[in-house]
């Protein structure tokens, strides 16, 4: 087993959905594949979407919803 | 000579020191969000300090260059690697042709300026190379980069690559940052207490705050003194008959999040200015970061035209450093 950080690109707001009243692209524990949405980084107007960037086991997020993120700031794990 | 955009970053656009006297006509001052790196940058790789360089924020872009060139990196600390080989900021290095310069995660501050011996060498637009988006106006074809886009460049002075700014002339950035403000015009529409916790409050650099504005929250909501409307103004207590909008100018709409508007802002409008951030403040602006912590610091007509001469010593310590 080894663990892959999913970081942020870049400083912003950390949204775990993509909509305030739609489910979270991802729990903790769910599988994920590589190109699979994880959340959203809210800057300048536009958000962008975060992929997984790895396939694994499960997903585990270091970040809540709404919290300011930096870029680089691991915001979950992914047990392969 | 050419540069090959493979990745174009978050919003990465052609930008000198911008083009003003439009403003009138509702066509902004544009230029670097901070002047100074800019300048830095330039004079590393032997340009005139205003030739147009690349301003890219967050998010550094991946380009290709296809003959050999002197490049400088300032502004922002965002590590720049040459083909994989970290290079020192603030220092001019070498790439030769055929190789790809690229940035790894920001570290701090917002903005890096990316100067290329010769400049970029897109046509003038209004005087000025600086790209003004919404307007459709200058840069490469008025818009941020895109993947595949080819940025000429301009024939450089033969300026050798080593030459370094000196750690005492980086500005790098801190937080929190205390950004300093005459009150003007339209101070006396607030109350005697939103007049003190406006510079009381510490408040938080916005995600939204991008070119045109830089917006926070965080703070107290202001409160207005009562009136009679104004002929011509809209109904909410901030609001008023439309008026210019200085560069720097600090408009509250609604008294809830204040906004600072920067290079890329509306000329006029109908909201109520508190003040003005003093000029020798507005390059610190555009290394902020989402969620900067900031005060804002009341200071006297005296003390901004001070830090103003203070700012205009240390451009002369820069040139004369790399002279």
């Amino acid at each position: 087993m080894s663990k892959h950080e999913i970081r942020s690109p870049l400083p912003g707001t950390f949204y775990r959905s993509s909509a305030p009243d739609v489910p979270p692209f991802k729990t903790d524990g769910d599988p994920v594949s590589s190109s699979d949405a994880i959340g959203l980084i809210e800057v300048m107007k536009t958000f962008q979407e975060i992929q997984a960037g790895v396939a694994g086991g499960s997903i585990r997020f270091l970040v809540d919803n709404e919290e300011p993120v930096m870029a680089g700031q691991v915001i979950a794990e992914v047990e392969q | 000579m050419a540069i090959k955009v493979l990745h174009h970053g978050l919003a990465t656009t052609v930008q000198d020191l911008g083009r003003p006297g439009y403003f009138h006509l509702g066509i902004p001052l544009g230029g670097a969000m901070d002047r100074y790196a800019l300048r830095a940058a330039n004079l590393l790789v032997g340009n005139d300090e205003g030739a147009a360089g690349l301003e890219a924020v967050f998010l550094g872009p991946k380009l290709e260059f296809t003959e050999d060139a002197v490049v400088a990196v300032t502004g922002a600390d965002m590590p720049v690697r040459v083909d994989g080989v970290e290079q020192p900021g603030w220092t001019a290095f070498a790439v030769r042709a055929g190789q790809t310069l690229t940035f790894d995660f920001l570290k701090s501050g917002a903005r890096i300026y990316i100067a290329v011996a010769g400049g970029i060498d897109v046509p003038l637009a209004l005087g000025s190379r600086s790209t003004y988006p919404i307007g459709a106006l200058g840069g490469y074809k008025g818009r941020p980069l895109a993947a595949g886009d080819e940025l000429p460049v301009g024939a450089g002075n033969g300026s050798a690559e080593g030459r370094s700014v000196d750690a005492s002339l980086r500005r790098l950035a801190a937080a929190p940052v205390a950004l300093r403000v005459l009150p003007g015009l339209y101070w006396d529409r607030l109350s005697d207490e939103a007049k003190q916790s406006f510079f009381a409050d510490e408040w938080k650099v916005a995600p939204e705050a991008d070119r045109m504005g830089y917006r926070f929250r965080g703070g107290t909501k202001l409160s207005f003194v009562e009136r009679e409307q104004p002929f011509g103004a809209g109904s909410d207590p901030s609001n008023i008959v439309d008026s210019c909008y200085p560069y720097g100018s600090i408009q509250v709409p609604g008294g809830t999040e204040p906004i600072i508007l920067h290079r890329d802002a509306v000329s006029g409008g109908g909201y109520f200015m508190l003040g003005t951030v003093i000029s020798a403040d507005m390059d610190l602006i555009g290394q902020m970061q989402p969620h900067t912590p900031t005060r804002f610091v009341e200071v006297t007509m005296d003390e901004a035209l001070a830090a103003r001469a203070a700012e205009t010593v240390r451009l002369g310590a820069l040139r004369a450093s790399l002279a």
